[in-house]
Formats: structure tokens, sequence, C-alpha cells
């Protein structure tokens, strides 16, 4: 894990590694307490692709992918995004506190020699309480984690997870497996959200009112309307997203996941609690925003028309394993997942 | 938000439809040039109530000085509810420790301005340095605790609150303990000195900063950043993974939040050219968030009449009331000291509120919107029942 590969983490996303695969999960595993969650999981997802991940319930889906956004930190393994390693298990975290201190210690120090020196008890004292304002601001800077700290932790050989945020930049836009909108906020406020990272004027443009922000606002509106007829909800800016149709959050759901302009969109169950007809569309559209955006789709289904029906390739989970990967043909064969589906033959 | 966009009636139009569609026009322009109408508004209110006052029913309670000094002190308490409600209104943050950042405030002019520490800044670059300090302590309070939610960060933020006076109290050496820095100077604009007696000066000058905080605080709750703090109050999980930084983003909330009332506090502290540790107890923080749930969260202009409704109220109803029952001389009545009940009456304003009218007196379209359409026809909107196994499951 080298300090250039974070730094690009961070960087704009034109800059991504175009041949890496988008998603490149590696041996990834999962325990809470002594409870496997996840064992040896593999899965390679090319730019364009659509993946599936199925398997009974409870087999660990939602945590892998989860994993994938960035909740949860893997105990084992890498998952790497267009070619940068962003996820695994922390290494040397403990030698993270020695980084918050030591310029702390180092004040302190010098403050206690130049007492010792010019016999002035002063500059101890001095040095106690310019140390206590380093300290504080280290501290500051460790909450806050910019870029170039996360940097510099890599250079220290110190690797943390990344976070949903980072995720985010790295190029990945989720869904949820229940609807979590905005609620209370208007439609098209939702996709503005998520549009967070493509919108660059900061809190001091905004209080100058500033002709970055004023434009930038603009373009944003006019962008959200276009990802909003993207998913067929032209027209219904200003409703609260609470007030949608179920159908219809779950839509809006997805063209605020498309607003960062993400690269590999995670859907976690996007036809849940939808009947044929809406099932239908939701698949259409799941093409379609492939074919018109090119990104790549990892996608939680239970309805195995849908999954069948766009899936390149499928990998299959039972009890935290991967038991078959393979296009829907193959796994369809699968004796396995028939066995996991149906149960033992007699 | 530009759009006005009323719910749509049926049919027949009342008579105050048929005006708001006349006034339509007025109203859209007002909506898209915010800080020009939030000027106008504060001209029009800043002419007005001195003019008011003159009149019989208010110029009988009390000379017009003293409406005018209650007017200036008010607008201190709308600049922190102004505050206060982006931290708990927008960001969905609960802070009961308030006071601690105008104690901050309030303190920091007095250092930088008074006999007492022999330093004189004018006031007007105080202005910015206390909002800078306050904002400073805002983030110190701010960085470890923002990982708490709701119940833990109030109980933190509480605390927080209750120390920050302790501490003015029981540094004697440098703030003069319980006795408070007193004859701090007040403001010079120009060469003319403001005094104590002279209030119009005072008041115009709180007008101001009331309008620059009102216009500034429009711009940030329509920019990206009011955008992810309305998002992280909804749903946190879903603003970090729509790429919103979480932590700096409510740092943000607290910080701003916090210079707003190191503002107030400079403020009231060159008014009052007084800064002790008693002006900062508990019951301000309470006072000023029962202040922004009254006037109605998230909404400016609802939180600046709530502030000054109750702030009257509090300042001027009740002494009005034990002087009235003292002069007409009814028995028992006259005994009772209004003032000491006004946390019952709080109490009462806000249990009667949360039944009535929960959205406040003054409420954004939005959160009017919220609370009402569970009545009218919310079974449209189906949300998933199972919300606590959402992460995990």
């Amino acid at each position: 894990m080298t300090a250039e590969s974070l730094l690009h983490a961070t960087s704009a996303p034109g800059e991504r590694d175009a041949h890496a695969p988008v998603l490149d999960a590696q041996d990834i595993g999962m325990e809470f307490g002594g409870l496997v969650a996840l064992r040896d999981i593999e899965m390679k997802i090319p730019a364009g692709g659509i993946i599936s991940l199925i398997g009974p319930n409870g087999a660990g889906k939602t945590t892998f992918f989860n994993i994938v956004a960035g909740i949860f930190e893997p105990t084992r393994g890498t998952i790497r995004i267009s070619g940068l390693p962003l996820i695994g298990p922390p290494r040397r975290a403990w030698a993270e506190p020695i980084v918050w201190i030591t310029p702390a210690v180092l004040v302190l120090l010098v403050g206690y020699l130049l007492s010792l020196v010019t016999g002035n008890p002063v500059m101890l004292e001095t040095g106690i309480l310019i140390a206590m304002g380093v300290l504080i601001v280290s501290l500051l800077t460790a909450i806050i984690r910019p870029p170039w700290f996360r940097v510099a932790l890599a250079r220290l050989g110190i690797f943390k997870s990344a976070q949903p945020h980072h995720m985010v930049r790295a190029g990945i836009g989720r869904t949820f497996q229940n609807i979590r909108l905005f609620q209370n906020m208007s439609a098209l406020e939702n996709v503005q959200v998520g549009m967070h990272l493509q919108l660059h004027s900061t809190p001091v443009d905004a209080l100058i009112a500033s002709s970055r922000q004023t434009k930038e606002e603009e373009a944003s509106r006019v962008r959200a309307r276009e990802l909003m007829a993207m998913v067929g909800l032209a027209g219904r800016d200003d409703e609260l997203a609470r007030n949608l149709p179920y159908g219809d959050q779950r839509r809006l759901e997805l063209a605020r996941a498309l607003g960062n302009d993400p690269s590999l969109l995670l859907l976690d169950e996007p036809t849940a609690g939808m009947n044929p007809n809406e099932t239908a569309e939701m698949t259409k559209l799941i093409g379609k925003l492939r074919d018109t955006l090119g990104v790549a789709v990892l996608l939680i289904e239970h309805d195995m028309h849908v999954v069948m029906g766009i899936s390149d390739r499928i990998t299959v989970l039972d009890h935290g394993e991967q038991i078959a990967e393979g296009t829907p043909e193959e796994v369809r064969r699968n004796p396995k997942v028939i066995e996991a589906y149906l149960g033992a033959p007699e | 938000m530009s759009i006005q966009n009323d719910v749509i009636r049926p049919q027949g139009q009342s008579p105050r439809e048929r005006l708001n569609e006349r006034l339509a026009p007025v109203t859209a322009f007002l909506a898209a040039h915010r800080s020009l109408s939030v000027l106008i508004g504060m001209t029009l209110v800043g002419i007005a109530l001195p003019l008011i006052i003159l009149l019989p029913p208010f110029s009988t309670f009390q000379s017009s000085s003293a409406w005018l000094n209650n007017f200036t002190l008010a607008g201190v308490y709308i600049l922190l509810a102004l505050g206060l409600n982006i931290v708990v209104g927008l960001a969905g943050l609960l802070d009961l420790g308030y006071a601690a950042f105008f104690a901050i405030g309030s303190y920091a002019y007095a250092f930088g301005a008074s006999p007492f520490s022999g330093i004189h800044i004018p006031f007007w670059p105080m202005l910015i340095i206390g909002a800078l300090v306050a904002m400073i302590f805002g983030v110190l309070l701010g960085a470890p605790t923002l990982r708490l939610r709701g119940d833990y960060l109030a109980i933190v933020t509480l605390g927080f609150g209750e120390i920050v006076p302790i501490v003015f109290k029981n540094s004697d050496t440098y703030t003069r303990g319980t006795n408070g820095i007193s004859s701090i100077y007040p403001p010079e604009l120009l060469g003319y000195r403001f005094s104590t007696i002279e209030l119009l000066p005072f008041y115009i000058v709180m007008l101001c900063i009331v309008a620059f905080a009102m216009i500034l605080i429009y711009r940030l709750q329509d920019s990206r950043l009011g955008r992810s703090w309305m998002a992280i109050r909804e749903d946190e999980l879903a603003a970090a993974s729509n790429g919103i930084n979480t932590v700096t983003t409510k740092l943000l909330a607290f910080s701003l939040g916090a210079s707003t009332a190191g503002l107030a506090g400079v403020f009231s502290a060159s008014k009052l050219t007084f800064a002790g540790p008693d002006q900062f107890i508990f019951a301000v923080s309470f006072t000023v968030l029962a202040m922004v749930v009254l006037g109605g969260m998230g909404n400016i202009w609802g939180v600046a009449v709530g502030a000054f409704v109750l702030y009257m109220i509090q300042n001027v109803l009740l002494k009005g009331l034990n002087q009235f029952f003292d002069i007409i001389h009814v028995p028992i009545i006259s005994d009772i000291n209004f003032i000491q009940y006004q946390f019952l009456l709080y109490g009462l304003a806000l249990v009667l509120m949360m039944l009535l009218r929960p959205e406040g007196l003054f409420p954004s379209k939005r959160r009017r919107q919220e609370l009402h359409t569970a009545e009218a026809g919310g079974d449209e909107a189906v949300t998933p029942a199972d919300e606590a196994g959402g992460v995990l499951s």
C-alpha cells in the first residue's frame, strides 16, 4: 500500500486507472466476535459489468455490501477500487497515537532543554502551553482526517480502511435495502445532496454569494433534474421525498446514488416490495443506466427473473461462503446452488 | 428555495388566497432576492418598533428608553436563537450548553476592551475576534463529542455549558470571579462614543448585526453546506454514503453556531459594560432553545420573531404584570412575583405548542408540510417498517 495510491484515492474521478477492474475484492473475511459472517470472498467487476450477489437470507450479502461501502472494516483481505487499495483490516493502527503525541512531546522537550540552558523556568511553562496547543491541533487533525494526513500515515505504513465518504470519492454510489432517503427534503434536494462531491463551492463562497456559488447551484439543479428525468421522476422536483410513492422513492434513491457520477453502483434489493410491473421497469432502468452511463453495477437481489435477466455474472453466497460464481446459465445448473436454495436431496 | 409551490386546493378561493395570488410576484421577487428582503424587512421593523412604543397601550407600560433598552437586549437573544437554529434546527444536533459560547464572546470582549485587562481594542474588530474565539471553542468542544448522537451529545454539551461559567467564576485572578469584569468600554464610531444613556445608537447597531447575521445564515442554509446539514439531520449514514464528510460538516455547524453566539456575547458585553458569570447560567441556554422551538425550528424569520416575543414576555410583560397588580392592590395576586413563574410558563407554552402547533409559531414551509402530511394523507408514503435493522441484516 503506497502513499501515492492513497493520494490518488482522493483525486478527481478522471484520474482513476481505466484498465483496472472497478472493484477487485480478494480474500475478504469478516468476523463479528466469533461469528464468521464472510469467508474468502473473491470478486472482480469490470467497468460496465453487472454482477449479482445472491444467496439465502443471512448468507452475508449485505455484510459484503457494507464492507464495500466502507461501513464495516473487514477482518481479512483487500478491496481495490479502480486499482486503489482502499479497504482492508487496519495495519499498524497502534502506531497512530504516537503520531498524534510526538509533536507535542517534541515541543515540551525543547521547552525543557531551553529552561535548563537558560535557567529560566518561564521557558518550560511556555513550552507546556505551546505543547498543549500543538496537541489539540494534532488531535483535531486526526479527527478531521484531511487527505494529506491519510497520505502521511500511509507513508509511515499505517493503514486504516476507508470511510464511507472516501468510498464515494473513489467512485462508489449505493442504495439501501430499506430506503434511506432524506425524508423531509424535496426530491430535487435529495439528488443535489447526492451530487455533493461534484460541487466545489466552499462555505465562504456561500457567505459572500460568489458568482461561482450561484452558477454552480443553478448548474446542479439542472443536472439533478436530468438525473431525475433519467430515472423517470421528471417534474417531481418539489415533492418531499417522504410523500413519494414507494416505487418512486426507490427511483429517487437511485438518482441520488448517481449524483456523484459513480463508476460502480451498489444496489441492495432495488426491486424489494415492488409489483411485477414495477420490477420489470426497474430492471429495464438498471440496464439502461449501464448502457448510457457505463456504470458498473453490483446487485443484491432475491427476484431470480431480475437476476437471470440482467446479470453478466452471478456470485452465490451461503453461510458466508462463496459457493458458486459464473454466468447465469452456469449458476442455474450448479448443484451446490440448487442445494442451497432447495435443500439437499433426500 | 426560490419556487413558491403552494398546496393545490380544489375549489373556491378565500379572500386570503386571492390576496396571496395578487402578491405572488412580490413574494417571488423577495424569495429570489433574499438578502434584499431581509434588509427591507429589518429596516421596516427597525423603524416601526420605536414608533409603536409611542402609542398609548405601550407608552403607558414603560418609558420609551426602557423599551429601546429591551429591544436592544432582545436583539442579543435573537442573535443567540439564530445561531442555535443552525445547530439544532438545521444540523439536528441538540446543544444544551449554548450559553457557554455566549459567555466566551462576552469575556473575549471584556479582556479585549476594559480597564481591568488594560487593553483597549476597538469594538468593531472585537466583534470579529469574539466570533472567532467562540468559533475556536466550538471546534474544540465539537471535535471530541460529535461522534455522540442525540441524548449523549445533549448531556456533553450540557456539561460544557455548566463548566464554562464555573471556570470564569473560579479563575479569580483573570476574571475577578463572581464580581465579573465591569466598566467595559462601550463601542466608538467615528469619534462618537456610545453611552449607556443614549440607547438609539445601540439599537441601530443591533439591528445591523441581526440583519447581517440573518443574511449570512440564509445564504449558508441555501448552499451546499446547508443541504449537507439537513441531510445529516435526516439520516447520517445516508449522508455519509453520498460523500458528505459528516465530521467536518457537523463541526462547521457547531463552530458557526458558536461564532454567532460569540457576536452576541461581544455586543452584550459592550452594551451592559459588564461581563459576569451569572449572566450565562443554564437558564440562558434553555431560554434560547425554547425560543428556537417556539419560533419554528429551521425557519430563520420564525426563530427571530419567536426570540423577540419570548424575550418581551419574559422581561416586559411579566414585570408589567407585577407593577400592575402592585398598583391596584388585588389581594393575593399582588403578592405573586410573576417573574418567578416564567419557567412554569415556558413549560406550559412548550407543552401546549407540542400539542397544538408542533411546527412552531412561524414554521418553515417544509416543516409545516412535514408535520401535517401525516394527518392529511400520509398513507400514500409507505415507509419500510424495519428501520433499525437497516445497516446489519
